[in-house]
């Protein structure tokens, strides 16, 4: 991935939208949902992304996980413009910089834990004997060892996130980017997971982007932005111990 | 890659079972059918040449009558032959290796209290290499017997095992209904001609013979005639028609009142009529190959709509559009190669079975085999294609939404 051997690291955030549009359809059905946002994350900033349905943080999250594109501004992740590269190149950058949590886990049915944490080294051309060993630990990391052969139907939705969480991980990305992960959990499995993604967060120095309803989760990430009508409505650093 | 995408696309496909052995039904029925058809057309080939050749080879036939002239076959001045004519071919004719005129008729053989009813035929010792018979035993006329018209005759190989079973007919006499002949040869089997009739169910006996004491004329039924290895027999049939033009008195305004069929053009209509029909068989089973693609492509089409949710987990980890496209054409590939394995098998085993059901040899052609498994591998790529692109270019974001 040579995509920012050209880049300034120091110089740029790791992650900086600017003035960055979204519209869909045209004309008088033309829906905006993203107005103009405008936003940098820094390298180990852990991020919680608030604000009512259709404010526009779905769209926002989409758009830094380089799921889609601004119709206007630019994204540049690591000084790098996302909005010219090609569908591809897209996918090779999640490839190699993004890991994805998403709400509903979204695993692979009927295939075990270790083999969905395997899955995105698989494109990424590792030897299966490499695959195994950093599926394994990613797991061990996420306190799932010894339930490597069990498949999602047979684990509890909290062990399910975790999975996702060891499959994010195990690429060693820069972001992860989660969406409400806690949303289908009850409490205790949400502080488990928002404890673990914390821990990810300090010792890894993986940045974290992290969508939540919830204030109780929201108050693990050091900073958080608040959308409304798709824009940042306001924006609360909370002092904590990345800053 | 390629081959954990195999392992992944069999795993996909044994996940529903039932749904992908009905997916490959068709391709198996295709393959196996094409295969057995070509194979059994190929020993049907096979069959009908060799046949021809037992017949005789550069082998004429020259009969009385205009040949096959529409329903019925009217014959409108059936004038037999004569012995002379026989000798005038002979003799006038140059490049041939045999010249044998024959006459025959219905006829009881009876030997002790054994009875059968066969053909028995006039002809000279021409006839047997004309004809291509081999003397399984006992010897040919000879020449006084000839002459003289005496009571001599040759069996057949399914005459003499009819009369005599396991004993040695040679030297004993049967009865041809009322003529006591002496036994002096018995010929070499050659089974069932290509129009089931059995070749082997005759008696030889001197023309004369048959022309004095039995049908009690001097007719001439037909004429056989072998050219010479190298020469045409094509121009060996214009000299006969000619000469024998000539003998007739036909004038040039009339039509002939005879006719030559060479046996050569025999052989050719009838392989390639076997060779037509075993292209029409063919081109039948390969339809059905067609139409096992298509159930391909929609089951893939299905599967995809299916794992939409799936493909868009892919796609967000960081799969590119293409390694999308190959998995899902890997495993169209995969599932109609599959069928094409099993049709092979399965087609091969039905050659052998219908061979031996219709008397055929059962011919093996390697080439048909590798075609028509190249052919179901080519079918899941043409019709796993589009599906396959089809799943590659989800948006990630749509597909991770579908429930």
């Amino acid at each position: 991935m040579n995509m920012t051997s050209s880049n300034q690291k120091g110089n740029h955030p790791l992650i900086e939208l600017q003035d960055v549009s979204k519209v869909y359809g045209a004309g008088a059905a033309a829906m905006h949902a993203l107005r103009r946002v405008a936003l940098s994350i820094d390298e180990g900033e852990f991020v919680a992304v608030m604000g009512p349905s259709g404010s526009g943080k779905s769209t926002c999250m989409n758009i830094l996980g380089c799921l889609d594109t601004p119709t206007m501004g630019a994204y540049l992740f690591e000084g790098v413009d996302v909005g010219g590269l090609s569908r591809d190149q897209r996918a090779v950058l999640r490839r190699n910089y993004l890991g994805f949590v998403f709400q509903g886990y979204n695993l692979l049915n009927r295939t075990s834990a270790l083999e969905n944490v395997e899955l995105p080294l698989i494109y990424r051309g590792v030897s299966a004997t490499e695959r195994r060993e950093r599926a394994e630990q990613a797991l061990e990391a996420v306190g799932l060892n010894g339930w490597e052969s069990h498949t999602p139907g047979e684990l509890s939705g909290g062990q399910q996130q975790r999975v996702a969480i060891a499959r994010a991980i195990v690429t060693s990305p820069k972001v992860l980017l989660a969406d409400e992960p806690t949303g289908n959990l009850d409490s205790a499995r949400s502080c488990e997971i928002m404890e673990l993604l914390t821990r990810l967060n300090h010792e890894r120095r993986i940045t974290i982007v992290m969508v939540t309803h919830e204030r109780d989760m929201a108050a693990y990430a050091t900073r958080v932005i608040r959308f409304l009508d798709g824009a940042v409505h306001s924006e609360k650093q909370d002092g904590g111990t990345s800053e | 890659m390629i081959w954990e995408t195999i392992l992944l696309a069999l795993r996909q496909i044994r996940r529903n079972v039932m749904r992908s052995s009905l997916t490959i039904l068709g391709i198996v029925i295709g393959v196996s059918a094409v295969i057995t058809m070509v194979t059994l057309g190929g020993g049907a080939t096979a069959k009908v040449t060799s046949d021809i050749a037992k017949l005789g080879t550069n082998l004429l036939l020259v009969r009385p009558g205009q040949g096959f002239r529409g329903p019925g076959g009217t014959r409108s001045t059936e004038d037999m032959f004569a012995v002379g004519d026989a000798e005038a071919i002979g003799r006038d004719i140059s490049g041939l290796s045999g010249v044998a005129p024959m006459a025959s008729q219905g006829t009881q053989a009876i030997y002790g209290n054994q009875n059968w009813s066969t053909t028995v035929t006039g002809s000279t010792n021409d006839y047997l290499e004309v004809r291509n018979w081999q003397l399984e035993k006992g010897r040919q006329f000879t020449g006084g017997e000839l002459r003289a018209g005496k009571a001599v005759c040759i069996l057949g190989a399914t005459v003499r095992k009819e009369l005599f079973g396991g004993l040695d007919p040679l030297g004993t006499t049967i009865r041809l209904e009322k003529l006591a002949c002496q036994v002096i040869g018995v010929l070499e089997s050659k089974g069932e001609s290509s129009f089931g009739t059995d070749q082997d169910d005759f008696v030889l006996i001197p023309l004369r013979t048959l022309q004095r004491r039995i049908a009690g004329n001097t007719d001439v039924s037909a004429i056989y005639v072998s050219a010479q290895d190298g020469v045409s027999t094509k121009k060996v049939e214009q000299d006969i028609e000619r000469l024998m033009r000539e003998r007739r008195h036909i004038s040039s305004a009339d039509e002939d009142n005879f006719h030559v069929r060479d046996m050569q053009e025999l052989v050719s209509t009838m392989t390639g009529t076997t060779r037509v029909l075993t292209g029409l068989l063919g081109a039948v089973a390969a339809v059905s190959l067609l139409v096992g693609g298509i159930g391909i492509m929609n089951i893939m089409l299905v599967s995809v709509t299916e794992r939409t949710r799936e493909i868009g987990i892919r796609l967000a980890i960081g799969a590119l559009e293409r390694d999308v496209l190959i998995q899902f054409l890997v495993e169209a590939v995969v599932l109609s190669s599959s069928g094409g394995l099993i049709g092979v098998l399965l087609g091969i085993v039905g050659a052998i079975v219908g061979a031996r059901f219709l008397g055929v040899p059962f011919v093996f052609d390697p080439g048909i085999v590798v075609i028509s498994f190249a052919v179901s591998g080519a079918v899941g790529v043409l019709f796993g294609y589009f599906p396959a692109r089809r799943a590659g270019q989800l948006d990630p974001i749509e597909a991770l939404r579908h429930e």
